[in-house]
């Protein structure tokens, strides 16, 4: 019998007249791997911001493990259990790649920040090196974040999003951004060290093969609403995802990987 | 009830001198988000301008009338000229810093133009009380008001009706408010910003120096007006939202009436209240009053 | 991968070189090294708090209390011991520091600035009132003891600049260690990206109340020994172009390390003494134009000519 770790009823958000999502009723289960498809601005960011407590929902309410967080703060979802990554990876830039992973470190998994204990005691490098291996960019561990490939930044990003062992994690676009040929060395590193950890995992994307390789279940978004929600193949097979969605996505990859031939 | 009448009046007219004061203040914001901590010295040299304009037109021995012309423009030019100045000489080095960066190079052309005014006009007292005893006084109630401030009243709703049909009716107006929108946007759309980035400085600097013209025949002229000013004028531009000329207005008028009632019930509460008052307006609206949403960042 | 730290070696060495100067230092020269240190420990907490990328406008409301508290505590209520008097200031602006902090941290960029310098004029503005507090003249600080011993007139500037010397030794060292610590980078981590803070399950308010409050009694502190040293206080201590004189010296020194700020408060006092006796009407002057080379010029300040490398470390 698997365990509902998050479940949203009636989730809508609207900005004036603006319906950026309508009525979104998900759940999700313990170890799922999910895979989210949807254009541009159909609403699955906006889900996330909601989910995340970055936005405050119009309607609707969110539960984790039965226990309404609907309202709280980004921070206090962090701490019930809640991670996510960033369509732009969101980082520290003037300080390292091991800097960052030391602070996220002595956020989320320490919760109380000391005044006097040094953040670069050996014991804290070893553990963030540790998670910094994991992903595979402990050799970039004292380069400046602002001289990071785009592709080293978005694994930072869930990398430290990674370190509160959260039960759920939702990673927005974790490829966009990242050059084609990268891009499934990317999610294979991402998706094992996620399975490894034994979260749930929420991800958008915008390659289907991708989705179709790493989710067991698909949702589709369309202009604020949930039109398929399944088993991979069967979601992807709807008729009105291959119309709005999968159609387009097809468009787009030819024209991306056109436009790669051409350089 | 006379107590009431004078708090009233005495209120109005303060917001009014506060109103001018901050109006250019706030324009600059809203065109270049720069918060400019100089505007105080402007209003200085408007002040100390204007005075020197009249201790000059007075001992000539023209018609009186015409002091009020001369002095003002004397002012007008004085603020446009510093204004120019400052946005070539300085500013313009400085844009697409961060805002507190700039809030800093605000403060060092300050501290240049405290010294400059002491250089010019020296240290003492300039007085240049002809152009406010010459309109006389009137009884109200019982109660005798100076008709320079109700002249005051009268300058502050002009000005703030030519700022809105300005900004509203005519085509300049309706660019200064697109680059006050999105900047990023309008550049895009061709308009020249660099331009409209040095009309608006000297609109906002002439209207800073033209309040210190306005003010100097009602008190001594002496160094460091500037400086308190700026203090009043922050208040009243973060209650009215920072941007917005209507804001302003509001603000200018929510501090003057209650710094009325505090000076003339609690005199030692002055600033508190004035403060007091932005406090609590921003545990409401964080960002005051009158403010343009931001956009999303994640 | 990281190079020894250096810094407590340095602090010892500069504590007894210092200690050792007193003594054969000319009176104006123990005079200026003590408010030096006294400015240095207001500009100390202005670094954290920019560091945390907040520049606050209004540090010499901290100042004024500390130098007041000193003044009120011997003249009124017959507290003269040094210890004391340092308690006792540490208190009073860690209770305000703590109220104005709750709203304060709400706020950032300018409005943090602007509501800062409002605060310090607030201030000013009630003791300008305060004639049993002398209004703008002030008034003078009553002679110190130090657990029941009184130092003579002669000896009175020479424990001052000693205790001075030893309690910016103290503050450098804690807040060099607390610079390297976790708080210490959450404030660098805040300013580079706040919601990415948030989302790390730290709330940036509470970690920004704490180092408001830390900047706060530093502050105090220091206008605590200025008031001691100079043996009167006045309401010009809070008017905002003293907090501006702070900012400047942050500035000028850079927020790279610690020191910068005692070193920085030096150079700043030096020059200005010099300067002001040759042209009073342009000081201010050659302050600005000074602040507006180092914007164009050396953004991260004089400490960043001593690192060659990334500044901002501590």
């Amino acid at each position: 019998m698997t365990n509902i770790i998050l479940e949203t009823r009636g989730l809508s958000k609207s900005f004036g007249a603006v319906t950026a999502a309508a009525d979104i009723n998900i759940t999700i289960n313990e170890e799922e791997i999910v895979g989210v498809i949807g254009s541009n601005g159909a609403g699955k960011t906006t889900f996330i911001n909601m989910v995340t407590g970055y936005l405050t929902p119009s309607e609707g309410t969110i539960l984790f493990r039965g226990k309404d967080i609907t309202g709280l703060s980004p921070m206090q979802v962090t701490r019930t259990g809640i991670c996510r990554s960033f369509q732009v990876a969101q980082l520290f830039p003037e300080l390292t790649t091991l800097e960052n992973m030391l602070v996220a470190h002595s956020m989320l998994s320490k919760k109380r920040l000391g005044w006097q204990r040094p953040l670069k005691s050996q014991v804290n490098i070893d553990a963030a090196m540790g998670a910094l291996e994991g992903y595979g960019i402990d050799n970039y561990a004292d380069a400046q974040v602002t001289t990071l490939p785009q592709g080293v930044r978005k694994l930072l990003d869930i990398a430290m999003a990674m370190v509160g062992s959260p039960a759920l994690l939702l990673l927005d676009e974790p490829t966009s951004g990242v050059a084609i040929e990268e891009k499934f060395a990317l999610m294979d590193t991402v998706m094992e060290a996620v399975n490894r950890s034994g979260a749930a995992n929420f991800f958008v994307e915008h390659d289907m093969e991708i989705v179709s390789r790493y989710a067991t279940r698909v949702i589709a978004f369309y202009d604020g609403r949930v039109i398929a929600d399944g088993p991979t193949a069967e979601a992807l097979a709807n008729p009105e995802v291959k119309e709005f969605i999968v159609g387009t996505e097809l468009h787009r990859q030819q024209s991306e990987s056109g436009e790669h031939a051409e350089n | 009830m006379d107590t009431i009448l004078v708090i009233l009046i005495d209120g109005i007219v303060y917001s009014s001198w506060l109103f001018i004061v901050s109006a250019g203040l706030t324009l600059v914001y809203g065109v270049m988000k720069i918060l400019n901590m100089a505007h105080g010295s402007l209003y200085a040299i408007g002040a100390y301008s204007a005075a020197s304009m009249v201790g000059l037109y007075f001992s000539a021995g023209y018609v009186p009338w015409g002091s009020y012309a001369v002095f003002l423009g004397a002012a007008v030019v004085a603020g446009a000229l510093a204004g120019l100045l400052i946005e070539r000489g300085v500013l313009r080095l400085m844009y697409g810093r961060d805002e507190v960066i700039m809030i800093l190079v605000t403060y060092g052309v300050l501290l240049i133009l405290e010294d400059v005014i002491k250089l010019i006009w020296g240290v003492d007292a300039y007085f240049a009380y002809q152009p406010y005893s010459l309109v006389g006084r009137t009884k109200l109630l019982g109660i005798t008001f100076a008709n320079y401030d109700f002249l005051l009243i009268a300058a502050a709703v002009s000005i703030g009706l030519l700022l809105w049909a300005g900004l509203n009716r005519t085509r300049q107006g309706k660019l200064l408010r697109s680059v006050i929108h999105d900047r990023e946007i309008s550049v895009a759309m061709g308009i020249n910003v660099k331009r409209t980035f040095l009309v608006t400085f000297i609109i906002g600097s002439s209207l800073g120096a033209l309040a210190g013209g306005l003010t100097a025949p009602a008190l001594s002229v002496v160094p460091g007006i500037g400086v308190e000013v700026i203090i009043l004028a922050f208040a009243v531009v973060v209650i009215g939202g920072l941007g917005s000329v209507g804001g302003a207005a509001v603000g200018a008028l929510m501090v003057g009436i209650c710094r009325a009632l505090a000076v003339h019930t609690f005199p030692q509460v002055e600033l508190f209240v004035i403060y007091g008052v932005m406090a609590m307006v921003l545990m409401v609206r964080p960002e005051g009053l009158f403010v343009t949403t931001t956009a999303r960042r994640i | 991968m990281h190079r020894a730290d250096k810094t407590p070696r340095n602090l010892c060495l500069a504590l007894v070189v210092l200690l050792a100067a007193g003594i054969i230092m000319p009176n104006w020269l123990t005079f200026l090294a003590t408010v030096s240190i006294a400015k240095g420990m207001v500009v100390v907490g202005l670094i954290v708090l920019m560091r945390t990328g907040l520049v606050s406008f209004g540090q010499g409301l901290y100042y004024c209390l500390g130098g007041y508290t000193v003044g009120i505590a011997g003249n009124y209520l017959g507290i003269t011991d040094v210890v004391g008097i340092l308690f006792l200031s540490v208190v009073v602006a860690g209770i305000v520091g703590a109220i104005l902090g709750l709203l304060l941290c709400r706020y950032r960029e300018i409005f943090f600035a602007m509501l800062t310098m409002a605060f310090s004029m607030i201030l000013y503005g009630v003791l300008v009132k305060s004639d049993n507090l002398g209004s703008t003249d002030g008034f003078n600080v009553a002679h110190v003891s130090l657990f029941g011993w009184v130092p003579s007139s002669d000896g009175v500037s020479i424990v001052i600049y000693s205790l001075a010397c030893m309690i910016a030794f103290l503050t450098a060292f804690f807040i060099h260690r607390y610079f390297q610590s976790g708080m210490g980078f959450a404030g660098d981590s805040i300013r580079e990206n706040e919601i990415r803070v948030e989302y790390l399950g730290i709330s940036p308010r509470r970690v920004i109340f704490y180092k408001y409050v830390l900047a706060a009694v530093v502050a105090a502190v220091g206008g605590s020994i200025t008031a001691l040293v100079a043996g009167h206080v006045d309401p010009e201590m809070a008017y905002w172009t003293t907090s501006g004189e702070f900012v400047f010296v942050a500035l000028l020194g850079g927020t790279g390390h610690v020191a910068a700020a005692f070193i920085g408060a030096f150079l700043f006092e030096l020059i200005r003494t010099v300067a002001f006796d040759l042209s009073p009407y342009t000081w201010q002057m050659i302050l600005g134009i000074t602040l507006l080379m180092v914007i164009l010029f050396l953004p991260k300040g004089l400490w960043s000519l001593i690192t060659a490398q990334r500044t901002g470390r501590g």
